[in-house]
């Protein structure tokens, strides 16, 4: 196996687990209905791209654990998505740009995966970067929205936004995992992934009146497994069942 | 369209409305806690189905000149009903299994009576909701199958959740028809198509097996099969119960109503923001 694939795999997919956990929590709570069927469907695409991610990551470990073994029996230092995605999910706001943030980031990064010497992520990405664009369609509406809508609107996307912010960073770390998907022609490169990134948030942030903070110092770490202190929660809501009856087929 | 045919259509559609958005909020209660990731992603496509029937039935009654503001603010006030059996706690993972075999059983059979019903729009919807909830039904019923077939624990699991939800699923089809106010000008508008007795006995009928398949007791001493009614014999249902819950004091109603007033509350600032950037970008494109 390649330890570095399986790290690299893992990532992609605690990213979207992670990110769809925490949409969910919106499912049946949204502004109006529209939008409960609208957050639904976006955490519904993530969720379904952990499952095959993680299922791939199991595969290449090749130590016989699957999608559930790895989303549901790992503990907080064994995860390795980044931190933006395990922040709690705030209000409306901060849902809709930390998500407008990770669509883009998601749009670039799975176009560029589409083209991956690892075929199995090229087809995943196939799929991955048709949602994204679709999920950008929507949370850029959303931030146009709120960022033109009230100033009360304003106030809060602003406020996420500079909340945020910091924690992009993390997007585009690089180290030797990454170093090595680079070299063998499976991951894009992240210099050109953060330029593109820019590309596509910074106009739309701009149409909406909002200011990108300056002076900001990177929030990092989840590569590494060390995580904020709602990653725990998070863990043990998401694997409570598993961990209260180990063993058993649900 | 006489008034009264047109008021009694809007007070059902929206109650209708009014429960599938409502009944967002026990199985809601499991998804971030689902047990695995493939019933995660089945359950939140099931909620996620249930306000799309929200959202279908609204523009149904829409249709009849009833606003959703409207409608609403009947929901948030306290007066306007929805379905009981959503006041209902789901306390185990087994009960998102129960939920859909029996609720969403139960509802089917309620609805596939409705595709049948006076009022196109509504009858239509009817056709498009009764695919999606037997598509429920089965994933609820291969829940309870897996619980069934599993451990001690899962297996007591499932027996609980059945104890707990059998009874609330009986009474969702309403009062005795003798007692049902609605019921009989209802039937003579077409409105409803079968009585609410017809319909539990069919639902009866139906679930029996399917409990007895599963290897689990449905919580009734009083069952058995008679051969003379071509039906099956139940004990009565707790009709105190039954008023408890309707008149709005059911385990979950005051929690119930206040998540969907605090979505509401909470959404107010993203609703005011879309008015008022919908009109920006209006008198923008006028200018």
């Amino acid at each position: 196996m390649s330890a570095a694939l399986f790290e690299y795999t893992l990532r992609l997919g605690d990213d979207a687990l992670i990110d769809g956990q925490r949409l969910s929590e919106w499912c049946g709570h949204g502004p109006f209905l529209e939008e409960d069927v609208g957050v639904a469907n976006t955490a519904l695409d993530l969720i379904g791209r952990a499952r095959l991610l993680l299922a791939y990551a199991g595969t290449v470990e090749g130590k016989g654990r699957g999608e559930d073994d790895l989303a549901y029996t790992r503990d907080e230092r064994e995860w390795r998505n980044v931190l933006i995605t395990e922040l709690p999910r705030g209000d409306f706001a901060f849902t809709t740009v930390r998500q407008f943030l990770l669509d883009a980031f998601n749009r670039q990064l799975y176009e560029r995966l589409c083209l991956s010497l690892d075929a199995t992520l090229a087809g995943i990405a196939g799929r991955a970067v048709k949602e994204s664009e679709y999920h950008l369609r929507h949370t850029g509406e959303w931030v146009l929205r709120l960022g033109d809508g009230t100033r009360e609107s304003n106030r809060r996307a602003q406020r996420a936004l500079d909340d945020l912010w910091p924690y992009t960073a993390e997007l585009f770390e690089s180290d030797p995992v990454q170093e090595q998907m680079e070299a063998q022609g499976i991951a894009p490169a992240t210099a050109s992934l953060r330029a593109a990134w820019l590309h596509t948030v910074e106009p739309p942030l701009r149409s909406a009146q909002l200011m990108i903070p300056g002076n900001t110092w990177p929030q990092t770490g989840g590569r590494q497994g060390m995580h904020s202190e709602h990653m725990g929660f998070l863990l043990a809501e998401m694997q409570f069942v598993q961990r209260a009856y180990p063993g058993q087929a649900w | 369209m006489p008034d009264d045919y047109r008021r009694t259509l809007i007070r059902q559609i929206s109650q209708h409305a009014h429960s599938e958005v409502v009944g967002q909020l026990p199985e809601g209660n499991w998804i971030t806690r689902a047990p695995t990731l493939r019933r995660k992603a089945i359950l939140l496509a099931k909620v996620q189905d249930e306000a799309g029937h929200g959202l279908y039935l609204y523009s149904a009654a829409e249709t009849l000149g009833a606003s959703r503001e409207e409608m609403l603010d009947q929901l948030l006030s306290g007066k306007a009903k929805y379905a009981s059996i959503f006041n209902y706690a789901t306390l185990s993972w087994a009960d998102v299994g129960a939920i859909g075999w029996l609720v969403d059983g139960a509802a089917i059979v309620n609805q596939i009576s409705l595709c049948r019903t006076s009022y196109g729009p509504y009858a239509r919807a009817m056709v498009r909701i009764c695919k999606e909830e037997s598509f429920h039904q089965r994933q609820g019923y291969e829940i309870m199958m897996t619980l069934a077939r599993g451990s001690k624990e899962q297996r007591a699991m499932a027996q609980d959740a059945l104890n707990r939800w059998w009874w609330p699923t009986l009474m969702m089809f309403g009062p005795h028809d003798a007692e049902s106010y609605h019921s009989q000008q209802s039937m003579h508008w077409k409105i409803k198509r079968q009585s609410n007795d017809e319909l539990r006995q069919k639902f009866v009928n139906q679930t029996v097996p399917q409990a007895d398949f599963l290897g689990l007791a449905i919580p009734d001493p009083e069952l058995e099969w008679n051969e003379e009614r071509g039906h099956y014999h139940f004990g009565e249902i707790d009709w105190e119960e039954f008023s408890r819950v309707i008149a709005g004091k059911g385990p979950m109603s005051r929690d119930r109503l206040e998540a969907r007033r605090r979505a509401h509350e909470e959404g107010g600032w993203v609703r005011e923001a879309a008015l008022a950037y919908a009109e920006k970008q209006g008198t923008r494109a006028a200018a």
